[in-house]
């Protein structure tokens, strides 16, 4: 298991390595130049600070020796010096992190906590208003775009409600928290609920569930004993691809609700040309699907013991 | 009846209708057998003739679209087919227990095989898990699974097919029930795998005296391991006898059918060198069967009387009994 462990770790270094690179040849193929894009609109460009420019950031490097520069300063967790608030993108990342990923883990938490048992539940009563309610909510949760879901609640629980606030961070707990996680765990509620149905359906079909039936079993005992941990396996990946890619679906939210999250950090950069900046979002929203993933095939793996060492 | 003669199991006149959006159709149609104390019985016929669904039946597993549609299952005199879901789970794996086809499936891949037993020693015995693991161990050793402490640890997929269905053997065994059910026990099986299944399932069951209702499509199998051999074709039971008799002397055309197809040791020294025969023709589906005798589309002995009237199940000698216009 340790070993297994282990492994899955290193498979990340290479996979690190080829999300810097495309980081890098992306922003190395889009028009523009460091250089130029610090100017604003490029208008009354001196040409002496722009070549000083382009000595000072080694943009006359052949590609190869600016990545390996690029991935040497990686190495030492330095993302670059902002061109906008000259802070090192590190820290300004930093300070964002724990914004984002307490509105990540709330909004994935909403999304397990309310979606599998829906999904649950619908699958037991096949056909019963449970599971055609359950329908509609899962295919309407994944029809609103994430903006329009979070004025709906913005205009009902903060406007007309004044339960909560319309935007702000707070001390971010969960009064300020509430509607940016809702609005955000919604979509993934509603596929998870979906997923969940399809996979205790196919479970319960299964030969081994009429096996335990055989045994004379009741249908909690089925359930709980044999279909729970079953279709818990094909859930997992669900949860596992929501959640990675929960950070980056962050952004509109982040914005919508004036979240100081790195989606915000990432929106703001993007207007004002911060390259380093924009790279460096990029990078962490990667890295955190990137150790989700892992940590889900090693959930797997403690679940599921027919999964082998690879 | 006195209690001496009545019948473990019997099954009367059991009708299973299968419901689709096109209407209702009879897939199993007026079986009826008795099975005694320790008995066993064979249930053979080709893929999709009634044998599972019936199988399934008697344990109250079937499933929409299946559902029973008339008929009585008493077991040990008492009717069972109305029983509310409760009696009847306490009858499941206590006193009536089933084996299926294919091991890998029928067990749960993410449990060690050892609880899978334990299970049933909790369910009936009201035993504590932990008492019940090591009855489990004991389960396993009396399948003669070589290290049965450590192979109770291990999950399905770490256990050959063969290991797999003893384990399965272990799991409807384990309460000692009246009747085992064992639907195409060997089918998923290797050659070499099988006899030594079906000896084990043999001699286990003898030794507690457990009835055995043998599910096959492999009639030479069924007449090695059955006393008594029903035949059924298209939901119907066209003919029983006795096992010993029966690839003698055959009395339906579908009976004579399939001992025709069988090769057999010592045929050629016996009759000098034959052709296997098959059988023209495949069975109809559910939705499909045919009026009057149901196999009158495929029988070499038709006349006008098969397409119009079903015949009735006629006495023989020796208890036999067949289904068929032109018999003999």
């Amino acid at each position: 298991m340790t070993g297994f462990i282990i492994r899955r770790l290193l498979q990340m270094v290479p996979m690190l390595v080829a999300i810097a690179l495309l980081i890098f040849v992306l922003f190395s193929v889009i028009p523009g130049s460091f250089a130029t894009g610090q100017q604003d609109e490029g208008l009354g460009l001196d040409m002496a600070v722009v070549t000083r420019m382009r000595l000072e950031l080694g943009l006359d490097d052949p590609l190869h020796v600016r990545f390996g520069k690029y991935v040497a300063q990686l190495a030492t967790l330095d993302l670059g010096i902002s061109f906008r608030s000259r802070q090192p993108v590190a820290d300004m990342i930093g300070a964002r992190m724990w914004p984002s990923l307490i509105l990540t883990a709330a909004a994935m938490g909403f999304a397990i906590v309310i979606g599998v048992p829906l999904g649950f539940v619908a699958a037991l009563r096949p056909g019963s208003l449970v599971d055609l309610g359950l329908m509609i909510v899962a295919v309407s949760g994944l029809s609103l775009p994430k903006f329009w879901l979070g004025i709906l609640l913005m205009y009902l629980f903060a406007l007309t409600l004044g339960w909560f606030p319309s935007f702000g961070y707070g001390d971010g707990g969960l009064y300020h928290l509430t509607l940016p996680a809702i609005a955000l765990g919604v979509s993934p509620m509603a596929l998870l609920a979906r997923t969940t149905r399809a996979a205790v359906l196919d479970i319960m079909n299964a030969d081994f569930v009429r096996t335990a039936r055989s045994k004379g079993m009741n249908e909690y005992r089925v359930v709980v004993w044999h279909v729970l941990r079953n279709a818990l396996v094909l859930v997992l990946t669900t949860i596992g691809l929501q959640f990675g890619s929960l950070l980056g679906q962050g952004v509109v939210v982040e914005k919508l609700f004036a979240w100081p999250g790195i989606g915000s950090l990432l929106v703001d950069s993007v207007f004002q040309r911060d390259i380093p900046a924009v790279q460096g979002c990029i990078l962490v929203i990667s890295l955190f699907f990137l150790v989700i993933n892992t940590s889900v095939d090693i959930a797997y793996k403690l679940i599921d013991p027919r999964i082998r060492y690879t | 009846m006195s209690g001496a003669n009545m019948p473990l199991l019997s099954v009367e006149d059991l009708h299973i209708s299968l419901t689709t959006d096109a209407g209702r159709f009879p897939a199993v149609d007026g079986v009826s057998f008795t099975i005694a104390r320790g008995e066993t019985v064979g249930l053979v016929g080709e893929s999709g003739c009634g044998k599972s669904i019936t199988a399934l039946s008697i344990m109250g597993l079937l499933r929409d679209p299946l559902g029973l549609a008339g008929g009585k299952i008493k077991l040990s005199g008492q009717e069972i087919q109305n029983l509310p879901a409760s009696q009847l789970r306490a009858l499941r794996g206590k006193r009536i227990a089933m084996i299926f086809q294919e091991p890998m499936t029928a067990l749960n891949p993410l449990k060690a095989v050892g609880t899978q037993i334990a299970e049933m020693f909790v369910l009936h015995q009201g035993a504590s898990w932990r008492e019940a693991e090591s009855k489990a161990v004991d389960a396993l050793t009396q399948v003669k699974v070589p290290a049965p402490a450590q192979r109770a640890k291990d999950f399905p997929h770490q256990l050959s097919g063969g290991m797999r269905q003893r384990v399965m053997i272990a799991i409807a065994l384990a309460c000692e029930p009246d009747l085992l059910i064992a639907d195409e026990p060997t089918t998923a099986l290797d050659v070499t795998v099988q006899s030594e299944i079906v000896d084990l399932m043999k001699e286990l069951c003898a030794a507690r005296g457990t009835a055995i209702l043998m599910i096959s499509h492999d009639l030479g199998l069924v007449t090695d391991t059955c006393k008594r051999v029903c035949v059924m074709y298209a939901g119907r039971i066209v003919e029983q006898q006795d096992s010993e008799r029966i690839f003698n002397s055959p009395q339906h055309p579908y009976t004579q059918g399939l001992v025709a197809s069988l090769p057999r040791l010592g045929m050629r020294a016996r009759h000098g060198r034959r052709r296997l025969t098959e059988i023209a023709g495949v069975v109809p589906g559910i939705t499909a069967y045919p009026v009057g005798c149901r196999f009158h589309p495929r029988c070499t002995r038709r006349t006008e009387i098969c397409e119009t009237v079903v015949p009735e199940l006629t006495a023989l000698a020796e208890g036999s009994l067949v289904r068929c216009h032109h018999h003999g």
